[in-house]
Protein backbone atom coordinates (compact mmCIF):
# COMPACT_ATOMS: atom_id res chain seq x y z
CA UNK A 1 0.00 0.00 0.00
CA UNK A 2 3.01 2.25 0.81
CA UNK A 3 4.77 1.67 -1.87
CA UNK A 4 1.77 2.13 -4.52
CA UNK A 5 1.59 5.23 -3.41
CA UNK A 6 5.65 5.98 -3.47
CA UNK A 7 5.28 5.10 -6.80
CA UNK A 8 3.01 7.74 -7.63
CA UNK A 9 5.08 10.02 -5.75
CA UNK A 10 8.00 9.34 -8.42
CA UNK A 11 6.01 10.35 -11.63
CA UNK A 12 6.96 13.52 -11.93
CA UNK A 13 10.39 12.94 -11.89
CA UNK A 14 9.86 10.09 -14.26
CA UNK A 15 8.18 12.06 -16.74
CA UNK A 16 10.65 14.88 -16.75
CA UNK A 17 13.15 11.78 -17.51
CA UNK A 18 11.12 10.78 -20.03
CA UNK A 19 10.36 13.68 -21.96
CA UNK A 20 14.55 14.45 -22.26
CA UNK A 21 14.82 11.01 -22.94
CA UNK A 22 12.28 10.88 -26.52
CA UNK A 23 12.16 14.80 -27.18
CA UNK A 24 8.01 14.39 -27.54
CA UNK A 25 5.65 14.90 -24.99
CA UNK A 26 3.40 11.92 -25.75
CA UNK A 27 5.86 9.21 -26.43
CA UNK A 28 7.61 10.35 -22.95
CA UNK A 29 3.86 9.39 -21.24
CA UNK A 30 3.40 6.46 -23.03
CA UNK A 31 6.98 5.30 -22.07
CA UNK A 32 5.94 6.45 -18.30
CA UNK A 33 3.33 4.45 -18.42
CA UNK A 34 4.46 1.22 -19.86
CA UNK A 35 7.18 1.67 -16.94
CA UNK A 36 4.74 2.12 -14.23
CA UNK A 37 2.17 -1.22 -15.67
CA UNK A 38 5.78 -3.06 -15.88
CA UNK A 39 6.45 -2.42 -12.61
CA UNK A 40 3.07 -3.05 -10.51
CA UNK A 41 3.33 -6.35 -12.58
CA UNK A 42 7.18 -6.96 -10.85
CA UNK A 43 6.16 -4.97 -7.90
CA UNK A 44 6.59 -8.71 -5.84
CA UNK A 45 10.42 -8.14 -7.13
CA UNK A 46 11.05 -4.29 -5.45
CA UNK A 47 13.05 -5.05 -2.64
CA UNK A 48 11.38 -3.23 0.55
CA UNK A 49 13.56 -0.33 1.64
CA UNK A 50 15.88 -0.15 -1.33
CA UNK A 51 15.81 2.90 -3.57
CA UNK A 52 12.48 2.68 -5.60
CA UNK A 53 13.49 5.51 -8.05
CA UNK A 54 16.72 3.90 -9.42
CA UNK A 55 14.48 0.51 -9.45
CA UNK A 56 12.06 2.84 -11.27
CA UNK A 57 14.87 4.29 -13.64
CA UNK A 58 15.63 0.03 -14.79
CA UNK A 59 12.54 -0.29 -15.76
CA UNK A 60 12.28 2.67 -17.27
CA UNK A 61 15.83 1.19 -19.20
CA UNK A 62 14.61 -1.99 -19.84
CA UNK A 63 10.91 -0.64 -21.51
CA UNK A 64 12.73 2.17 -23.54
CA UNK A 65 15.52 -0.36 -24.66
CA UNK A 66 12.74 -3.02 -26.04
CA UNK A 67 11.25 0.35 -27.57
CA UNK A 68 14.05 0.71 -29.29
CA UNK A 69 14.12 -2.93 -30.57
CA UNK A 70 10.97 -3.56 -31.77
CA UNK A 71 10.65 -0.03 -33.06
CA UNK A 72 13.67 1.60 -34.76
CA UNK A 73 14.12 5.01 -33.23
CA UNK A 74 12.39 7.59 -35.73
CA UNK A 75 14.79 9.14 -38.25
CA UNK A 76 17.16 11.20 -37.48
CA UNK A 77 15.60 14.47 -39.13
CA UNK A 78 11.85 13.65 -37.88
CA UNK A 79 13.29 13.68 -34.50
CA UNK A 80 14.83 16.95 -35.04
CA UNK A 81 12.09 18.35 -36.64
CA UNK A 82 9.31 17.30 -34.36
CA UNK A 83 12.18 18.38 -31.09
CA UNK A 84 11.89 21.96 -32.40
CA UNK A 85 8.43 22.11 -33.09
CA UNK A 86 7.33 20.77 -30.41
CA UNK A 87 9.66 23.49 -27.72
CA UNK A 88 7.86 26.38 -27.93
CA UNK A 89 8.81 29.33 -29.65
CA UNK A 90 9.62 31.61 -26.50
CA UNK A 91 12.12 29.01 -25.40
CA UNK A 92 15.43 30.92 -25.16
CA UNK A 93 17.07 29.50 -28.60
CA UNK A 94 20.15 27.54 -26.47
CA UNK A 95 17.40 25.42 -24.70
CA UNK A 96 15.69 24.57 -28.73
CA UNK A 97 19.17 23.57 -29.66
CA UNK A 98 20.04 21.48 -27.14
CA UNK A 99 17.08 19.89 -27.03
CA UNK A 100 16.90 19.15 -30.59
CA UNK A 101 21.06 17.97 -29.75
CA UNK A 102 20.01 15.90 -27.53
CA UNK A 103 18.11 13.49 -30.42
CA UNK A 104 21.55 12.94 -32.31
CA UNK A 105 22.91 11.65 -29.64
CA UNK A 106 23.61 7.43 -29.94
CA UNK A 107 20.22 6.30 -27.46
CA UNK A 108 22.79 4.77 -24.68
CA UNK A 109 24.77 7.77 -24.78
CA UNK A 110 21.86 9.88 -23.92
CA UNK A 111 20.38 8.13 -21.22
CA UNK A 112 23.79 8.33 -19.76
CA UNK A 113 24.24 11.66 -19.87
CA UNK A 114 20.82 12.32 -18.14
CA UNK A 115 21.03 10.06 -15.77
CA UNK A 116 23.83 12.09 -14.14
CA UNK A 117 23.33 15.76 -15.55
CA UNK A 118 19.51 15.86 -15.48
CA UNK A 119 18.92 13.38 -12.70
CA UNK A 120 22.01 13.79 -10.76
CA UNK A 121 22.31 9.83 -10.17
CA UNK A 122 25.82 9.10 -8.48
CA UNK A 123 27.89 6.91 -11.95
CA UNK A 124 27.32 4.08 -9.58
CA UNK A 125 23.48 4.27 -9.67
CA UNK A 126 23.51 5.03 -13.05
CA UNK A 127 25.48 1.45 -14.14
CA UNK A 128 22.88 -0.23 -11.81
CA UNK A 129 20.11 1.30 -13.25
CA UNK A 130 21.19 0.46 -16.98
CA UNK A 131 23.44 -2.49 -16.35
CA UNK A 132 26.58 -1.32 -17.01
CA UNK A 133 29.96 -1.19 -15.20
CA UNK A 134 31.54 2.21 -14.21
CA UNK A 135 33.91 1.83 -16.66
CA UNK A 136 30.96 2.16 -19.78
CA UNK A 137 29.26 5.08 -17.87
CA UNK A 138 32.50 7.05 -17.85
CA UNK A 139 33.26 6.50 -21.55
CA UNK A 140 29.57 7.30 -22.38
CA UNK A 141 29.84 10.50 -20.25
CA UNK A 142 32.74 11.65 -22.09
CA UNK A 143 31.27 10.95 -25.23
CA UNK A 144 28.10 12.47 -24.71
CA UNK A 145 29.10 15.87 -23.32
CA UNK A 146 32.14 15.86 -26.52
CA UNK A 147 29.64 15.10 -29.19
CA UNK A 148 27.10 17.77 -27.39
CA UNK A 149 29.41 20.34 -27.07
CA UNK A 150 30.08 19.92 -30.71
CA UNK A 151 26.62 19.96 -31.67
CA UNK A 152 25.80 23.09 -29.77
CA UNK A 153 28.87 24.88 -31.48
CA UNK A 154 27.36 24.57 -34.68
CA UNK A 155 25.23 27.21 -35.88
CA UNK A 156 21.25 26.79 -34.68
CA UNK A 157 20.12 26.95 -38.44
CA UNK A 158 22.84 24.33 -39.11
CA UNK A 159 21.12 21.66 -36.70
CA UNK A 160 17.87 23.38 -38.27
CA UNK A 161 18.81 22.33 -41.19
CA UNK A 162 19.72 18.44 -40.63
CA UNK A 163 15.69 18.00 -40.69
CA UNK A 164 15.93 18.96 -44.39
CA UNK A 165 17.49 15.98 -45.46
CA UNK A 166 15.62 13.15 -46.32
CA UNK B 1 52.86 15.78 -10.32
CA UNK B 2 49.84 15.10 -11.24
CA UNK B 3 47.89 11.35 -11.91
CA UNK B 4 44.10 13.36 -12.10
CA UNK B 5 42.51 11.57 -14.93
CA UNK B 6 38.77 12.49 -17.19
CA UNK B 7 37.16 10.99 -14.52
CA UNK B 8 38.39 13.03 -12.37
CA UNK B 9 37.22 16.20 -14.35
CA UNK B 10 33.71 14.99 -15.05
CA UNK B 11 33.20 13.53 -11.13
CA UNK B 12 34.54 16.93 -10.23
CA UNK B 13 31.89 18.38 -12.95
CA UNK B 14 28.61 16.60 -11.03
CA UNK B 15 30.01 17.21 -7.58
CA UNK B 16 30.71 13.83 -7.11
CA UNK B 17 34.31 13.92 -5.39
CA UNK B 18 35.16 13.82 -2.09
CA UNK B 19 36.72 17.32 -1.03
CA UNK B 20 40.38 16.24 -1.02
CA UNK B 21 40.22 15.15 -4.92
CA UNK B 22 38.10 18.46 -5.43
CA UNK B 23 40.50 20.56 -3.91
CA UNK B 24 43.46 18.63 -6.50
CA UNK B 25 41.04 18.81 -9.05
CA UNK B 26 40.80 22.74 -8.65
CA UNK B 27 44.26 23.50 -8.00
CA UNK B 28 44.96 21.28 -11.71
CA UNK B 29 42.23 23.63 -13.51
CA UNK B 30 43.89 27.21 -12.28
CA UNK B 31 46.61 26.09 -14.55
CA UNK B 32 45.06 24.23 -17.32
CA UNK B 33 42.95 27.08 -19.29
CA UNK B 34 41.60 23.52 -21.76
CA UNK B 35 40.66 21.71 -19.08
CA UNK B 36 38.77 24.17 -17.23
CA UNK B 37 36.94 25.69 -20.48
CA UNK B 38 35.56 21.64 -20.92
CA UNK B 39 34.50 21.26 -17.51
CA UNK B 40 32.91 24.85 -18.03
CA UNK B 41 31.09 23.41 -20.61
CA UNK B 42 30.07 20.44 -19.23
CA UNK B 43 28.21 22.23 -16.05
CA UNK B 44 26.72 24.61 -18.74
CA UNK B 45 25.40 21.42 -20.23
CA UNK B 46 23.72 20.20 -16.99
CA UNK B 47 22.27 23.64 -16.08
CA UNK B 48 21.14 24.33 -19.27
CA UNK B 49 18.86 20.59 -19.25
CA UNK B 50 17.86 21.05 -16.13
CA UNK B 51 16.46 24.55 -17.16
CA UNK B 52 14.70 22.77 -20.65
CA UNK B 53 13.20 19.79 -18.56
CA UNK B 54 12.86 21.26 -14.94
CA UNK B 55 9.15 22.86 -16.09
CA UNK B 56 8.20 18.72 -16.27
CA UNK B 57 7.58 18.55 -13.09
CA UNK B 58 5.65 21.21 -12.01
CA UNK B 59 3.07 19.92 -15.10
CA UNK B 60 0.13 18.25 -13.73
CA UNK B 61 0.55 14.87 -13.70
CA UNK B 62 -2.04 13.53 -16.97
CA UNK B 63 -4.71 10.98 -15.16
CA UNK B 64 -3.98 7.99 -17.51
CA UNK B 65 -0.93 7.85 -15.94
CA UNK B 66 -2.64 8.05 -11.97
CA UNK B 67 -5.26 5.03 -13.44
CA UNK B 68 -2.39 3.17 -14.20
CA UNK B 69 -3.30 -0.50 -13.41
CA UNK B 70 -1.04 -3.60 -13.29
CA UNK B 71 -3.64 -5.80 -15.45
CA UNK B 72 -3.12 -3.43 -18.22
CA UNK B 73 -1.75 -4.23 -21.34
CA UNK B 74 -1.39 -1.88 -24.18
CA UNK B 75 0.87 -3.37 -27.05
CA UNK B 76 0.02 -6.41 -27.22
CA UNK B 77 3.00 -6.74 -29.79
CA UNK B 78 5.26 -6.65 -26.46
CA UNK B 79 3.42 -9.44 -25.34
CA UNK B 80 3.93 -11.34 -28.29
CA UNK B 81 7.81 -10.38 -28.75
CA UNK B 82 8.34 -11.52 -25.46
CA UNK B 83 6.89 -15.21 -24.43
CA UNK B 84 8.74 -14.82 -20.85
CA UNK B 85 6.87 -11.84 -20.26
CA UNK B 86 3.77 -13.39 -20.98
CA UNK B 87 4.21 -15.56 -17.83
CA UNK B 88 5.61 -12.73 -16.16
CA UNK B 89 2.30 -10.56 -16.96
CA UNK B 90 0.26 -13.96 -16.28
CA UNK B 91 1.73 -14.32 -13.08
CA UNK B 92 1.07 -10.41 -12.15
CA UNK B 93 -2.34 -10.66 -13.39
CA UNK B 94 -3.23 -13.03 -10.70
CA UNK B 95 -0.78 -11.56 -7.96
CA UNK B 96 -2.06 -8.37 -8.35
CA UNK B 97 -5.42 -8.38 -10.10
CA UNK B 98 -7.44 -6.95 -7.04
CA UNK B 99 -5.50 -3.70 -6.27
CA UNK B 100 -7.34 -1.27 -8.37
CA UNK B 101 -5.83 1.93 -9.47
CA UNK B 102 -2.16 3.42 -8.11
CA UNK B 103 -4.34 5.85 -5.89
CA UNK B 104 -7.24 4.09 -5.79
CA UNK B 105 -6.60 2.35 -2.53
CA UNK B 106 -4.66 5.13 -1.01
CA UNK B 107 -5.74 6.07 2.32
CA UNK B 108 -6.68 9.47 3.63
CA UNK B 109 -4.57 12.67 4.25
CA UNK B 110 -1.90 11.30 6.91
CA UNK B 111 -1.25 8.14 4.97
CA UNK B 112 -0.49 10.48 2.11
CA UNK B 113 1.36 12.82 3.75
CA UNK B 114 3.86 10.44 5.46
CA UNK B 115 4.48 8.95 2.06
CA UNK B 116 5.63 11.34 1.15
CA UNK B 117 7.57 12.33 3.73
CA UNK B 118 9.51 8.98 3.62
CA UNK B 119 10.20 9.76 -0.38
CA UNK B 120 11.85 13.64 -0.14
CA UNK B 121 13.60 13.60 3.56
CA UNK B 122 16.31 11.22 2.35
CA UNK B 123 17.04 13.20 -0.36
CA UNK B 124 20.51 14.75 0.27
CA UNK B 125 20.97 16.71 -3.18
CA UNK B 126 17.32 17.92 -3.91
CA UNK B 127 15.30 17.61 -0.78
CA UNK B 128 13.35 20.74 -2.41
CA UNK B 129 12.17 22.01 -5.71
CA UNK B 130 12.34 25.59 -4.84
CA UNK B 131 14.62 26.77 -1.63
CA UNK B 132 13.94 28.50 1.00
CA UNK B 133 15.67 31.20 -0.66
CA UNK B 134 13.54 31.77 -3.16
CA UNK B 135 10.36 31.70 -0.42
CA UNK B 136 7.91 34.34 -2.06
CA UNK B 137 8.33 32.81 -5.35
CA UNK B 138 7.77 29.67 -3.86
CA UNK B 139 4.75 30.48 -2.02
CA UNK B 140 3.44 32.60 -4.67
CA UNK B 141 3.75 29.58 -7.08
CA UNK B 142 2.49 26.74 -4.56
CA UNK B 143 -0.36 28.79 -4.24
CA UNK B 144 -1.28 29.49 -7.32
CA UNK B 145 -1.24 25.58 -8.51
CA UNK B 146 -3.33 24.39 -5.55
CA UNK B 147 -5.93 27.66 -6.44
CA UNK B 148 -5.70 28.64 -2.12
CA UNK B 149 -3.58 31.32 -0.44
CA UNK B 150 -0.64 29.38 1.58
CA UNK B 151 1.28 30.39 4.33
CA UNK B 152 4.39 29.14 5.68
CA UNK B 153 4.83 28.49 9.30
CA UNK B 154 8.10 30.00 10.67
CA UNK B 155 9.44 27.29 13.13
CA UNK B 156 12.57 29.40 14.64
CA UNK B 157 11.72 28.95 17.80
CA UNK B 158 11.13 25.04 17.80
CA UNK B 159 14.71 25.30 16.12
CA UNK B 160 13.62 24.44 12.51
CA UNK B 161 14.73 26.25 9.54
CA UNK B 162 12.93 26.44 5.95
CA UNK B 163 14.39 24.15 3.52
CA UNK B 164 12.13 24.85 0.50
CA UNK B 165 9.33 23.25 -1.12
CA UNK B 166 7.49 21.22 -4.10
CA UNK B 167 4.75 20.21 -5.65
CA UNK B 168 3.72 16.71 -5.55
CA UNK B 169 0.45 14.54 -7.15
CA UNK B 170 -2.04 14.07 -4.82
CA UNK B 171 -5.33 12.13 -5.18
CA UNK B 172 -7.25 15.20 -5.80
CA UNK B 173 -5.34 17.47 -7.61
CA UNK B 174 -1.81 19.15 -6.62
CA UNK B 175 -0.28 18.85 -3.45
CA UNK B 176 2.48 21.29 -1.65
CA UNK B 177 5.26 20.16 0.82
CA UNK B 178 7.19 22.26 2.49
CA UNK B 179 10.22 20.72 4.07
CA UNK B 180 12.32 21.82 7.78
CA UNK B 181 15.05 21.17 9.02
CA UNK B 182 17.28 21.19 12.15
CA UNK B 183 20.74 21.91 13.60
CA UNK B 184 20.85 17.99 13.38
CA UNK B 185 19.72 17.51 10.06
CA UNK B 186 16.61 16.43 11.21
CA UNK B 187 13.33 17.25 9.34
CA UNK B 188 9.96 17.69 9.36
CA UNK B 189 7.26 18.12 6.50
CA UNK B 190 4.23 20.13 5.92
CA UNK B 191 1.66 18.89 3.74
CA UNK B 192 -0.73 20.47 2.56
CA UNK B 193 -3.48 19.06 -0.16
CA UNK B 194 -7.16 20.37 -1.69
CA UNK B 195 -9.86 19.02 1.09
CA UNK B 196 -11.43 15.93 -0.16
CA UNK B 197 -14.80 15.16 -0.21
CA UNK B 198 -14.91 12.55 2.03
CA UNK B 199 -13.18 13.82 5.18
CA UNK B 200 -15.11 16.73 6.94
CA UNK B 201 -13.17 15.90 10.19
CA UNK B 202 -11.82 19.04 11.11
CA UNK B 203 -10.21 18.57 14.70
CA UNK B 204 -6.12 18.58 15.43
CA UNK B 205 -5.84 14.91 15.42
CA UNK B 206 -2.24 12.24 15.65
CA UNK B 207 -1.35 9.38 13.36
CA UNK B 208 1.50 7.08 13.59
CA UNK B 209 2.04 5.76 9.91
CA UNK B 210 5.14 3.36 10.54
CA UNK B 211 7.92 5.05 11.80
CA UNK B 212 6.56 8.31 11.18
CA UNK B 213 4.58 11.11 13.16
CA UNK B 214 1.86 12.73 11.79
CA UNK B 215 -0.40 15.52 13.16
CA UNK B 216 -2.97 16.82 10.88
CA UNK B 217 -6.08 18.90 10.67
CA UNK B 218 -8.62 20.41 8.01
CA UNK B 219 -9.49 24.09 7.90
CA UNK B 220 -11.43 25.84 5.42
CA UNK B 221 -11.07 23.71 1.95
CA UNK B 222 -7.52 22.86 2.95
CA UNK B 223 -5.65 19.70 4.77
CA UNK B 224 -2.74 20.34 6.34
CA UNK B 225 -0.32 16.88 7.75
CA UNK B 226 3.05 17.72 9.67
CA UNK B 227 4.95 14.49 9.42
CA UNK B 228 8.47 13.98 11.31
CA UNK B 229 10.35 10.72 12.25
CA UNK B 230 10.42 11.51 15.89
CA UNK B 231 8.13 10.54 18.98
CA UNK B 232 4.55 11.95 19.39
CA UNK B 233 5.57 14.31 21.95
CA UNK B 234 8.33 16.15 20.45
CA UNK B 235 6.13 16.75 17.10
CA UNK B 236 3.11 18.12 19.45
CA UNK B 237 5.28 20.63 20.17
CA UNK B 238 6.07 21.57 16.83
CA UNK B 239 2.73 20.86 15.17
CA UNK B 240 0.75 22.87 17.93
CA UNK B 241 2.99 26.02 16.79
CA UNK B 242 2.08 25.50 12.93
CA UNK B 243 -1.44 24.89 13.63
CA UNK B 244 -1.80 28.30 15.95
CA UNK B 245 -0.06 30.15 13.22
CA UNK B 246 -2.17 28.74 10.09
CA UNK B 247 -4.97 29.13 11.95
CA UNK B 248 -5.04 32.38 13.59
Amino acid sequence: MMERAELAAHIPRLRRYARALVGDSHRADDLVQDTLERSMVKFHLWRRGSDMRAWLFTIMHNVFVNQLKTRRELALDDAAEAALQSAPQSDPLELRDLDAALRQLPADQREVLLLVGLEQLSYAETGKALGIPIGTVMSRLSRARERLRELMSVAPAAVANLKVVK
Amino acid sequence: MSNLTDFDFHAYTDGQLDDARRIRVEAHLAHDAQTAESVRNWREQNETMRALYNPVLNEPVPQRLLDVRATRWRWPSYALAAGAMCLSFALGWILHANQGDLLARTAALPRRAAIAHAVYVPEVRHPVEVGADQQDHLVKWLSKRLGAELKVPLLTQQGFELVGGRLLPGGKGPVAQFMYQDAKGQRITLYISIRDTESRDTAFRFSQEDKIAVFYWIDGNLGYALSANMDRASLLAVATSVYRQLNS
